[in-house]
């Protein structure tokens, strides 16, 4: 019997009792901490961790000034980004698919934070966050969001297809499910160059019941492969509610024999203490589901408004409750870390980079036309391409 | 699946054995003037085992995954010795999970692991098919050249024998149409050999396309093709028979067949030129090409479906670049428009046989309009 709708909303919605994480006062606690301070505090994670086959890490996390203030700052570009994505794709300078992550900032924050560069990420297409948490820039994203030369793939890829190799992040995937077995090759890789890192390959409660994510997950089981799977449970597999779409929407414990762990995917705090623990876990014993509990304000992609599934109240309500950009603002209030206009001119400063970002990539120019049969292969041993029209079209790869 | 390992086991011996005795026996002059005097022999078997195993030892970053490649020795033994020479961290059987260990070899590979893929026959390959095309052939070109795809997808391609519908598939034509992916397909122990190398070596993923029923048969193999360097490049087509009155082009097991049916045409005054395609992408089309334009006839043959199969590449692609010296329409002859059946007869019927060659090439020979 499915739940009642209204039990659903409701349990996205309210989760948190908002002063749960202004714990007992640290004996540490400075009264107006420098936001360039390191001097680690801990807080409280308001929403408890579930474990499946596993005991979960503690409630409390241990932070900083400096990394709560890194934390507002790089969110609140994620968000602007996004937003600003928004105008663009309306304007028509984007085109084709465009799948926007605001809302799930927390997620990719809360991982760059536990993890490192030589642990890999991949991901489906929902993926310029994810990327900027790699490294990327605001141009590269912006640029090859509108088919420009300086994107981040030469405009050749599009918004689900941007790749950062060299800091670990394999993309940018369009096949719904593919990248999970293409993340357990990564960790496989790992495993076998002797690297002591991880791999968190990441999907969404829609692609969680793809035949190939068992498939994969199996070998990772066996093979005892340093393989996180995280599931960005966004409640919504494009327009599909995740109780009409799986009979079990328990994603952590859908690993069956793998551990897993549910884990407020709208605290960043929770989910930096919940990779950390990840992570561990995959180098000693072997793979481990997460399961963000997060939510999208955007519909599926440009194309979907978002409400013709769910309601305005939801999302509104998940924004007035659950925003993770607006509980780190409160945390770093109460801490006395920062003031309200501190806060307010980071926000601007962020909006001001997004727009000159924005703006550098209006000026980049389309990718040249001889790009059309570059990168086809590494090595084309002379041989022969054509285009639509073949005598009048042609080309030598090298 | 099971049934398939089974028979996979058995029947390596019988019909094998007996194409060996026939290839010895009417192995073609022209064919045996390319090695040198010295000559040892090797079967096809042998030749992907060697291949393997010489890449393996050159390269720590090559390991081989599959169905029974293990512990069983590879379900047609082409894997025989390996995991006990290399250990279970560089030959890994998988479970019977297509999709997903298929998967997992191309992830390896962008992480710059160099991955050889066994599928027990291309027919489970469509399990994985996405992440052939969607994952490997297409991510160098949308990644802007930043994560390269260095992986071997291999395994027996083609009619088996008795084997039916699902089991015998030919793939050439799918993976052939795919920007992104080498195909290549060997016949001979030297083309084996030398391909597969290449393929290991080559930095793009590569569809291997084998034939069963040639891994048990014999060729001559010179001292170069077993030097652990040998190599063959990938693009090339090789004149297996050199010829002037028509053109017959042939990949894998088929090239034995044209072989076959060019020294029947000789006795009759017509002397073929067998083109051994070896690479189905990039295609050769220059080689092809220049032998019509000496031979002004051309037939086709492949074991795969007719529609948009192999044959109907060559063919617009001489028609493109080559109309003027074409004496004949060109001719394929090309495995039948069924699925295939299981009784001996009618598979028989499905299959191109020798006669069926030698019938078109008769054809192409009588419509002459230059008198020839």
């Amino acid at each position: 019997m499915a739940p009642s709708i209204s039990t659903f909303r409701r349990a996205i919605c309210t989760r948190v009792n908002a002063s749960r994480f202004l714990a007992s006062p640290s004996p540490f606690r400075n009264f107006s901490s420098s936001t360039e301070d390191s001097t680690p505090f801990t807080v409280d994670i308001a929403v408890p961790f579930k474990g499946h086959k596993i005991e979960p890490p503690p409630q409390v996390v241990e932070t900083s000034a400096k990394e709560l203030m890194t934390f507002f700052k790089d969110m609140s570009r994620m968000r602007r980004m996004e937003i600003a994505s928004d105008q663009l794709y309306k304007s028509k300078l984007i085109r084709g698919f465009c799948h926007l992550y605001d809302g799930q900032e927390a997620v990719c924050i809360g991982m760059e934070a536990a993890l490192t560069r030589e642990d890999n990420i991949i991901t489906a297409y929902r993926d310029h966050c994810t990327y900027l948490g790699r490294g990327g820039t605001l141009p590269e994203v912006f640029s090859e969001l509108m088919g420009r030369k300086d994107g981040c793939t030469l405009g050749k890829g599009g918004s689900m297809h941007f790749y950062k190799k060299e800091n670990g992040f394999y993309g940018g995937h369009g096949i719904v499910g593919a990248q999970i077995p293409l993340g357990v090759g990564l960790a496989f890789a790992q495993k076998y160059e002797k690297m002591k890192a991880a791999t968190f390959l990441l999907y969404g409660d829609g692609a969680a019941n793809q035949g190939q994510l068992f498939e994969a997950l199996n070998m990772a089981a066996l093979w005892d492969l340093p393989a996180v799977y995280v599931c960005e449970n966004n409640h919504y597999g494009m327009g599909t509610a995740e109780w009409r779409a799986a009979k079990c929407p328990e994603y952590y414990k859908r690993g069956d024999y793998v551990p897993g762990l549910k884990v407020d995917g709208m605290d960043a705090l929770a989910v930096k203490q919940a990779v950390r623990f990840a992570k561990e876990h995959a180098l000693s014993k072997g793979p481990i589901m997460l399961e963000m509990d997060t939510y999208r304000y955007h519909g599926h992609s440009m194309s979907d408004p978002g409400s013709t599934y769910r309601t305005r109240d939801e999302i509104s309500g998940v924004r007035q409750e659950r925003d993770p950009i607006e509980r780190i603002r409160k945390l770093i209030l109460f801490k006395e870390i920062a003031t309200v206009s501190d806060l307010k001119n980071i926000e601007k400063e962020v909006k001001k980079e997004v727009e000159d970002a924005v703006a550098k990539a209006k000026e980049s120019s389309p990718p040249d036309a001889s790009e059309l049969f570059s990168n086809v292969y590494v090595k084309g041993y002379g041989s022969q391409v054509f285009g639509c029209d073949r005598k009048h079209s042609t080309a030598t790869l090298s | 699946m099971a049934l398939n390992k089974m028979f996979g086991a058995i029947r390596g011996r019988a019909p094998s054995q007996k194409l060996a005795r026939i290839s010895s026996q009417m192995q073609s002059p022209s064919s045996l003037r390319s090695f040198c005097a010295a000559a040892k022999e090797m079967t096809v078997r042998d030749a992907l085992n060697s291949a393997i195993d010489e890449e393996m030892s050159a390269d720590s970053k090559v390991y081989l995954m599959g169905e029974e490649v293990g512990e069983y020795q590879g379900a047609y033994k082409i894997s025989k010795g390996l995991l006990q020479k290399f250990g279970p961290d560089r030959v890994l059987d998988t479970p019977i999970t297509e999709a997903g260990f298929t998967g997992i070899g191309v992830g390896s590979a962008f992480y710059g692991l160099k991955p050889i893929v066994e599928f027990m026959t291309f027919n489970f390959a469509m399990q994985a098919i996405d992440h052939i095309i969607n994952s490997a052939a297409k991510t160098n070109y949308m990644s802007a050249g930043q994560i390269s795809v260095p992986i071997v997808f291999r395994g027996p391609n083609g009619a088996a024998a008795g084997v039916a519908a699902q089991h015998s598939q030919c793939f050439a034509a799918w993976y052939g149409s795919c920007p992104g992916l080498k195909v290549l397909s060997p016949y001979s122990a030297e083309d084996a050999r030398g391909l597969l190398k290449a393929a290991i070596r080559d930095p793009d993923p590569v569809v291997f396309l084998e034939n069963e029923i040639l891994y048990g048969e014999a060729f001559p193999v010179s001292a170069e093709v077993l030097d652990p360097s040998f190599v063959l490049p990938i693009g090339k087509a090789k004149i297996e028979r050199e010829g002037t009155d028509v053109t017959v082009t042939a990949f894998s097991k088929m090239v034995g067949y044209a072989l076959k049916a060019a020294e029947i045409l000789e006795k009759e005054g017509i002397n073929v030129e067998v083109i051994n395609l070896r690479s189905i992408r990039p295609l050769d089309r220059a080689t092809i090409n220049q032998s019509v334009r000496k031979t002004n006839r051309l037939v086709t043959v492949e074991e795969g479906w007719p529609q948009h199969g192999i044959g109907a590449e060559i063919c617009t692609s001489v028609v493109e670049e080559s109309f003027d010296y074409l004496d004949a329409p060109v001719e394929r002859i090309t495995g039948a428009d069924v699925p295939m059946p299981y009784a001996a007869n009618l598979e028989r019927m499905a299959v191109p046989q020798i006669e069926d060659i030698v019938r078109a090439v008769k054809r192409a020979c009588s419509r002459s309009a230059r008198g020839k």
